[in-house]
């Protein structure tokens, strides 16, 4: 028998049972959606995780700093490389030579100082830090009040939310869920004084004493006016404990200020030559897979770093294990459904012995017998399958919408937790079709083996 | 389909059984359905299988349709061994070398007649296009060009096997094989499908092999009878010849 017979002849006995083959198909449809809803928030979390951890800036970043600084990560890197006196400083020049790095997305300066910033006429003493606009991703400012800086340059500031307490006297506030968008309100717009150490270089002429290097400096008190222009929730400087900051700058601004550095006192001593230096040098790679490449770049030059080890192919291992065991759950309530199938086309065998044997007596080959009973395993697992995914993409998005009202009443951003795939709606319909077609097996060759006499003889 | 039956009605032998046996077992019984029969039937020929009830003549019509396998011996059709022959060669049998009909019909009552009709051409993987026409014909052949899209449920038992002739003959099969095809109808309605089985036999020269209880009906239309009881062949004579029992030989 042609394909299309087959399909058109399962079609019309699948028709006769309308009631009966309904219910498989919906209870395989039901099987299909507990699968597709369970991959789809494995998925759906991955993703998150991978967002979340990207967007952390943890496994990206490559800190360097100078052994010259005597800050050694580890022993193996103070016992290694040159001696500090030997080494070389981390300038502008080394800055631009790992800007070339294949893979290097920026490097640039950790600039960071404490000093007083004056808010309606009362001074508050704090860690100020340089950030550059590539930030404006990171997770802390998803939950944000307020903008971003406007431009690299600009005389514009970003308070840490528990310095925003502070600013506004709420300092010692119990309560962990007070809103950002409440404490940005008073504070946006408004103006700062900023009152910072400047390092000036010094001129010959006018210093008393002479300087052959040209390496001396003179520290000038200046002011610098900051418009508040945002709140954040979160800390984007979560890794650096004692160092973190509470007030941020742009990065360019900060640069320009040439706030005087800790590194700055020991560099008259060595024989620079008045170069600006930096404490620190961030650099961001394109993935956390070439971290390790740059960073052992990075080290030939004779530089110490450090990294955060890559999480994420731990956590996409886990995700993994996460993923095999919500699909086998999920495929349980597929295993109901295909016993369904079973007992529908043994039923339906019973049902129709005669019209078997009357199709054998008048020419039905057993593989015909055998195409129609597959056939119609097949249609129940197409129709089943598709609406098992349009099911489960349904409950995935209740459950999605759900789980963002829940976020929301807890002031949290909204999240994506949940994703359909187009590789899981197309193997979800195949596995249908597979599991219906695996299920239909049996019956189909006990249709086809019928006697066809004794079938005749059925009443 | 007429040159087909033409070349095979010239003498040559449509159907040849040897010592054809079928037994069952039936718990600790052994039921001899057909028990060493062997007769020969000739291209063209009418033959009626006689017998009381149980007597083995649904059984032999099984065997030759290919329906069933024989226990032991062997049973030729169009030259063909089928018990040598596989699962699938023996549907290939039913589908292009026999036609059958049954006391009961045996319509698919889900379909429509053309659908019914139409099914043995679905097995032959006939073109689809081809299909309908063949159908209309062989449907209007037996008088139901009316009733092509009516469910055999909704037709009397004479239009039904009417529809189950044309669906027997619809591949052009070299025998029709008849189990008690008025069994189920008035007189006036057997007598009209007799006619019809007569005049397959008469003008395209089909063999017809036809079970039937009553020996009236068979001596009317038949060429020739075949008596069995209890498996075993216990007349064979020409249509007007003398009984067995009359010319005093009497069956063994």
């Amino acid at each position: 028998m042609k394909l299309y017979d087959v399909a058109e002849l399962a079609a019309r006995n699948l028709r006769e049972s309308v009631l009966r083959n309904s219910l498989t198909t919906v209870g395989i449809s039901v099987g299909v959606a507990s699968l597709v809803a369970m991959l789809s928030l494995g998925i759906g979390l991955q993703q998150l995780a991978d967002r979340r951890l990207e967007k952390s800036g943890l496994f990206d970043t490559v800190i360097v700093t100078s052994r010259r600084d005597l800050r050694n990560f580890s022993r193996e890197q103070e016992q290694n490389g040159p001696a500090p006196a030997e080494s070389p400083s981390l300038d502008e020049y080394v800055r631009q030579a790992i800007m070339q790095m294949p893979n290097v997305f920026e490097a640039y300066p950790d600039i960071r100082f404490i000093t007083e910033l004056r808010f309606e006429d009362r001074p508050h003493l704090t860690m100020v830090a340089g950030l550059p606009s590539s930030t404006r991703n990171h997770d802390a400012f998803d939950g944000m009040a307020g903008s971003f800086f406007s431009s690299e340059s600009a005389p514009e500031a970003i308070l840490q939310k528990s310095f925003a307490e502070q600013l506004l006297g709420r300092k010692g506030s119990t309560e962990d869920d007070g809103k950002v968008a409440d404490l940005a309100k008073p504070l946006l717009g408004k103006e700062l004084t900023m009152r910072y150490a400047e390092r000036v270089a010094a001129s010959g002429e006018s210093s008393a004493h002479p300087d052959p290097a040209g390496m001396a400096y003179s520290v000038v008190s200046r002011e610098q006016t900051l418009k508040i222009v945002g709140v954040c929730d979160l800390d984007p400087d979560s890794l650096r404990q004692q160092a973190r900051a509470r007030v941020f700058l742009p990065l360019q601004l900060a640069e320009s200020l040439h706030v005087m550095q800790p590194s700055d006192l020991r560099d008259p001593t060595s024989m620079l030559g008045g170069k600006q230096t930096f404490t620190t040098l961030q650099v961001r790679v394109n993935s956390p897979k070439y971290v390790q490449g740059v960073e052992d770049a990075i080290k030939k030059m004779g530089f110490n770093t450090f990294s955060i080890v890559d999480a994420t192919k731990n956590l996409r291992q886990f995700f993994a294990v996460l993923d095999l065991f919500l699909g086998i759950f999920g495929s349980l309530a597929l295993t109901v459904a295909s016993i369904g199938i079973v007992n529908t086309l043994v039923m339906a065998i019973l049902e129709r012995r005669r019209e078997i044997g009357i199709m054998k007596a008048i020419g039905a080959s057993d593989t015909d017998v055998k195409g129609l009973f597959f056939a119609e395993a097949g249609v129940m697992g197409i129709f089943g399958g598709a609406a098992g995914v349009a099911l489960g993409w349904t409950i995935g998005r209740v459950i999605n919408l759900a789980t963002n009202i829940y976020l929301r009443r807890q002031h949290f951003p909204p999240e994506q937790i949940w994703f359909v795939p187009w590789w899981l709606v197309i193997s979800a319909i195949a596995f249908a079709i597979v599991v219906s077609l695996l299920s239909g097996l049996y019956p189909a060759s006990r249709a086809a083996r019928l006697d066809p006499v004794q079938a005749l003889r059925y009443e | 389909m007429t040159e087909r039956l033409e070349q095979s009605t010239n003498g040559s032998v449509a159907i040849r059984t040897e010592h054809l046996c079928r037994h069952y077992q039936m718990g600790e019984t052994l039921i001899r359905a057909v028990d060493g029969v062997s007769v020969e039937i000739q291209c063209g020929e009418f033959v009626a299988l006689l017998g009381q009830s149980g007597s083995g003549k649904s059984s032999l019509l099984n065997l030759i349709a290919g329906l069933d396998r024989p226990s032991s011996g062997s049973v030729v059709v169009q030259g063909c061994d089928l018990a040598k022959l596989s699962r699938q060669e023996l549907a290939k049998h039913r589908l292009r070398t026999v036609g059958m009909v049954f006391q009961s019909f045996n319509l698919i009552p889900s379909m429509t007649l053309l659908e019914n009709v139409e099914l043995p051409l679905r097995f032959a993987e006939v073109d689809r296009l081809k299909r309908e026409a063949l159908c209309r014909v062989a449907l209007d052949r037996v008088g139901l060009s009316m009733r092509l899209q009516h469910r055999s449920t909704e037709l009397s038992g004479g239009e039904q096997q009417r529809a189950a002739l044309a669906r027997a003959l619809i591949n052009e099969p070299q025998i029709l094989l008849a189990d008690e095809p008025t069994g189920n109808l008035d007189s006036h309605t057997g007598t009209e499908i007799m006619n019809f089985i007569r005049e397959f036999n008469d003008s395209p020269g089909m063999t017809v092999v036809m079970v039937t209880h009553e020996p009236a009906l068979a001596e009317r239309y038949a060429k020739r009878m075949i008596f069995l009881t209890d498996g075993k062949v216990v007349g064979d004579r020409a249509n007007g010849a003398p009984t067995p029992e009359l010319a005093g030989g009497g069956p063994s």
